[in-house]
């Protein structure tokens, strides 16, 4: 399994054609308090960049974009209950879904671990 | 000009910026300055200033002096309030109104020896000054209280911890104000303080020179009770309140009626008009507005966020002008201008989030009761 970053502070880790997808531990951080997450449903079809789901702190609301095209095969519904999950745990308990990834040579665009966290140090 | 050209517009520094930073805050730009958004989390900030006490830092607003004879009848032209019948000490919230009653901004106005002191928000106070220097007449003197810093201590707690740090300020009941020393007895500092607020909550605001705000926040974050507040649960309390943010809630779009400010048309102002708007004012008390700002409590989790369309069935009858999450009750919460017909507490209505209808009721406002600590109420 490999974990891959984008820049817009989501984390996808990644088995073979399956992977998960959440925001990284420095994104919740941003964010703060989370008190709401839409999740996408079941067979819905994203497309690398797209709008993939939403998470809400008291201040805002943000988007979720998909790192990778595919179709979703679960959602988180654990967030429904405790979107807090999402501070608690961003890089664990707190993912937004599971997809089958369509082209797995999207992959190739993202950063791996070492180049995420020196991108976030740069900010 | 190209582009290339313009200056970029400098972002403010507070007398207390360094002293947010340090403290460990996020800072974000806010009316021009850099502020803090949040400390440890607006949650836990909220919760806090709701149980024990809060400090926010409210620097940016603007604190003008209007001082020269007449000057309570000459403001009275642009505000619905009965500014000439306020005793020295006592204060009352006001709308500045352009010349058609729009509101231009929301403002708190207190009689003091020197003159009306006036805070007006920090995002309009430029605006705000110039409106005033246009309508008033040259005898009034503006004078905008740039050297001093505004402090908030917000929260049940807030009399206990200000009293061991300003003693005498016990004496004050809610919208009274007055001069304090703060100091060492051979050289005091005199602060103007007085006990209001915008959470709901019992509290002070504290007015100090800005050379001295950081001793005075320090002193006052040294009381067990205190923690400075961010900006974040700053709105996100007044707005549990039912109180308006001004930009939001209210612009010269809205008439104080429609903005659900009634109360701040003074009976006597109401018998005599003379104040800018009075026509279409008084005729909106008289009539009933078209449009009204009302709360909403909301259906499920969802936050409903300012600029959602609202509807009943399939005809929008307004829209959301703050939304957000209330942290005291873990619900959200919003307020909006629907049409009049709409308005009663108890109505079902919609609103549209991501191309999806939430369900919202019309609720009374405040979301939670207010704690003011007024006079002539039994303790």
């Amino acid at each position: 399994m490999t974990r891959y970053y984008t820049e817009d502070h989501e984390w996808i880790e990644v088995d073979g054609d399956s992977a998960t997808v959440g925001i990284t531990d420095y994104a919740q951080s941003q964010l703060g308090d989370i008190v709401f997450a839409e999740v996408p449903a079941p067979g819905a079809e994203l497309k690398k960049g797209g709008d993939a789901a939403v998470v809400e702190s008291v201040k805002a609301a943000s988007d979720v974009y998909a790192p990778v095209s595919g179709t979703v095969t679960e959602g988180n519904d654990a967030l429904e209950g405790d979107p807090a999950l999402v501070n608690t745990d961003p890089e664990g308990d707190g993912w937004f879904f599971k997809l089958t990834l369509s082209d797995t040579g999207e992959l190739a665009s993202l950063m791996d671990a070492a180049a995420y966290k020196a991108f976030v140090e740069a900010l | 000009m190209s582009e290339e050209e313009l200056e970029p517009i400098e972002i403010l520094e507070m007398p207390l910026g360094d002293w947010h930073r340090a403290r460990g805050a996020r800072m974000v730009e806010f009316a021009g300055y850099h502020m803090p958004i949040q400390y440890e989390g607006i949650m836990a900030e909220h919760l806090w200033t709701r149980e024990s006490a809060g400090l926010f830092d409210v620097s940016h607003m603007g604190q003008l002096m209007l001082s020269g004879d007449g000057a309570a009848e000459a403001f009275e032209r642009l505000v619905p309030g009965d500014v000439s019948a306020l005793k020295e000490g006592r204060m009352r919230y006001s709308l500045l109104l352009d010349e058609d009653g729009g509101i231009l901004d929301d403002l708190m106005v207190t009689a003091t020896p020197m003159g009306l002191y006036v805070v007006v928000n920090g995002a309009v106070k430029w605006d705000d000054i110039g409106f005033l220097r246009e309508h008033l007449p040259d005898e009034i003197t503006i004078n905008h209280m740039d050297d001093r810093a505004l402090l908030a201590l917000q929260g049940p707690k807030a009399v206990d911890a200000l009293l061991r740090v300003v003693p005498g300020v016990d004496a004050l009941f809610f919208m009274e104000a007055g001069s304090f020393f703060w100091g060492p007895k051979s050289d005091p500092e005199p602060l103007w303080i007085s006990r209001s607020g915008y959470t709901g909550e019992d509290g002070f605001e504290i007015s100090v020179p800005a050379t001295h705000a950081k001793a005075l926040a320090d002193a006052l974050c040294a009381q067990p009770e205190v923690k400075p507040i961010g900006l974040g649960a700053r709105d996100s309390l007044r707005l549990e309140a039912g109180l308006p943010l001004y930009g939001h809630d209210m612009n010269p779009q809205f008439d104080p009626v429609e903005a659900n400010a009634s109360f701040a048309i003074s009976k006597r102002r109401r018998e005599e008009a003379g104040f800018n708007g009075a026509d279409r004012i008084l005729k909106a008390l008289a009539q009933g507005p078209a449009q009204k700002l009302v709360g909403f409590s909301v259906e499920g989790k969802m936050p409903v966020r300012e600029g959602a369309p609202v509807f009943a069935q399939d005809t929008q009858v307004g829209s959301i002008t703050s939304g957000g999450f209330a942290p005291s009750f873990g619900a959200p919460i919003a307020m909006g201008y629907v049409t009049s017909q709409h308005a009663p507490i108890g109505t079902a209505l919609e609103a549209e989030v991501r191309g999806k209808r939430v369900a919202l009721t019309v609720a009374a406002l405040p979301f939670i009761p207010h704690h003011y600590h007024r006079r002539g109420k039994a303790l």
